[in-house]
């Protein structure tokens, strides 16, 4: 699973973005999208174009983790939301990896019999890998978001700090990437 | 609030996420004492190696600032915004500007306090918690000002919350405060009477209203009575696009 996480202000400005891999299950870290390395803009893409959604789903569910808003479905791509009560989008875009046997997301309808014994059994070994709806992925991801929450609540505490403007602490980076290995 | 022991005060001076009054106070206070060169990350770290990342936001939670010392710098912030303005709209405008970012801040730190208070009495069973939802509709933002954001700041709720009665004035409620903290050590002169420097707490309203996403405008006025010579009234106008939201979210019954 690769994950993009991005933290927009109200504004629609971006502040902080962020590219990992998973670190459950043996993995290493490192985030493997399905795109060529060229086109890691695609991420951006498709998460900004999510916003529309996150702005509908903000007035009619008070809660502030909005769980999975959107999929795209050509990428393979779900991305989850987080708002705070000032208005800043906490935006993770989670894809899982390309199967070895299908061709990608052309393949997912294949054979349905074959389809879903291969998702029971990829639900039981890593849910969070390879399953983005499953409540355990919710789960993991409301407590990614809510760590990253507090670390955004301190960054927004300091005098130094005007809202709205990049977050270029080093710490803070250490402390989402630490919360990435922890939940996802 | 009460004179707090000596050890509290110097706690939340110290802190750069505890109080409503940090800003003056940690500009002048500021880092650069206590930290150390890393010339190897061109990050420079505190000597103790802690960073505001290390600190829990609810340390101070309960600590209080020395009224002398809020007074003191309330005072200079009020000082400093007259020397620059040339009347007195100018000067509320000024304060309120110095109040607006704070609200936002508040806002970010009541909600993760409210959250991690609610889980950490029920420990036991933290995931029916939920943490509190953010406000949708009008009421709810003005119960949140009314109670968890002025206990937050004063200690206390505040004294009243009303909805304007004119009919031309539906966008128009009032939240009222018999003894306003900011105001008790400032004299206004006579010739400047119009002026309520409680501009600067209108300024934070107007910060969490936005923050909210309720587009406000919040001006502080004095109403005074017999029993409360400096009662302050604090004046919401929510502006045409969140009356217009108000009238969906109602039509769809959402709370």
């Amino acid at each position: 699973m690769s994950y993009y996480f991005t933290i927009l202000s109200p504004t629609d400005t971006p502040v902080f973005n962020i590219a990992f891999g998973t670190s459950k299950s043996g993995g290493d870290g490192i985030a493997r999208f399905r795109f060529p390395d060229t086109a890691q803009y695609m991420n951006q893409f498709i998460i900004h174009s999510s916003l529309d959604i996150v702005e509908e789903a903000q007035w009619t569910n008070g809660a502030m983790y909005l769980k999975h808003v959107d999929t795209y479905p050509p990428a393979a791509a779900y991305i989850s939301a987080f708002l705070t009560p000032s208005g800043v989008r906490f935006l993770l875009l989670h894809q899982p990896p390309q199967l070895s046997n299908s061709g990608g997301s052309s393949g997912f309808g294949a054979s349905s019999i074959l389809g879903s014994s291969s998702n029971l059994a990829r639900g039981s070994t890593s849910s969070i890998a390879a399953n983005p709806t499953s409540p355990q992925t919710e789960e993991a991801v409301r407590q990614f978001m809510t760590e990253v929450y507090e670390n955004y609540v301190k960054t927004a505490m300091s005098p130094f700090y005007k809202q709205g403007a990049e977050i270029r602490s080093p710490v803070f980076r250490t402390r989402v990437t630490a919360a990435g290995k922890k939940w996802l | 609030m009460a004179a707090p022991p000596r050890h509290s005060a110097m706690l939340s001076m110290n802190s750069a996420v505890a109080t409503p009054q940090p800003m003056p106070g940690d500009m002048s206070q500021g880092p650069p004492q206590s930290l150390t060169p890393q010339p190897s990350q061109g990050l420079r770290v505190p000597s103790n190696r802690k960073t505001i990342y290390d600190r829990h936001l609810n340390r101070s939670r309960n600590a209080e600032l020395s009224r002398a010392s809020f007074a003191y710098l309330f005072a200079e912030m009020v000082t400093y915004a007259q020397r620059r303005v040339t009347g007195i709209q100018d000067l509320e405008k000024r304060l309120n500007e110095q109040g607006y970012p704070l609200g936002l801040r508040l806002l970010d730190l009541l909600f993760y306090r409210t959250t991690t208070t609610s889980s950490s009495a029920l420990s036991s069973s933290s995931t029916s918690s939920s943490p509190p939802n953010r406000p949708l509709r009008i009421l709810t933002l003005l119960h949140l000002i009314h109670g968890p954001l002025w206990r937050l700041l004063f200690g206390r709720s505040a004294d009243a919350l009303e909805h304007s009665v004119s009919p031309d004035t539906p966008n128009e409620y009032m939240i009222t405060d018999n003894d306003p903290l900011v105001n008790t050590y400032i004299s206004v002169p006579r010739e400047m009477n119009q002026l309520n420097c409680a501009a600067f707490v209108a300024g934070i309203i107007e910060g969490v209203c936005d923050g909210c996403g309720f587009e406000a405008k919040v001006s502080a006025h004095n109403q005074p009575t017999e029993m409360w010579p400096s009662r302050t009234v604090f004046l919401l106008s929510f502006g045409e696009s969140v009356m217009e939201r108000e009238k969906v979210l109602e039509r769809s019954g959402i709370k």
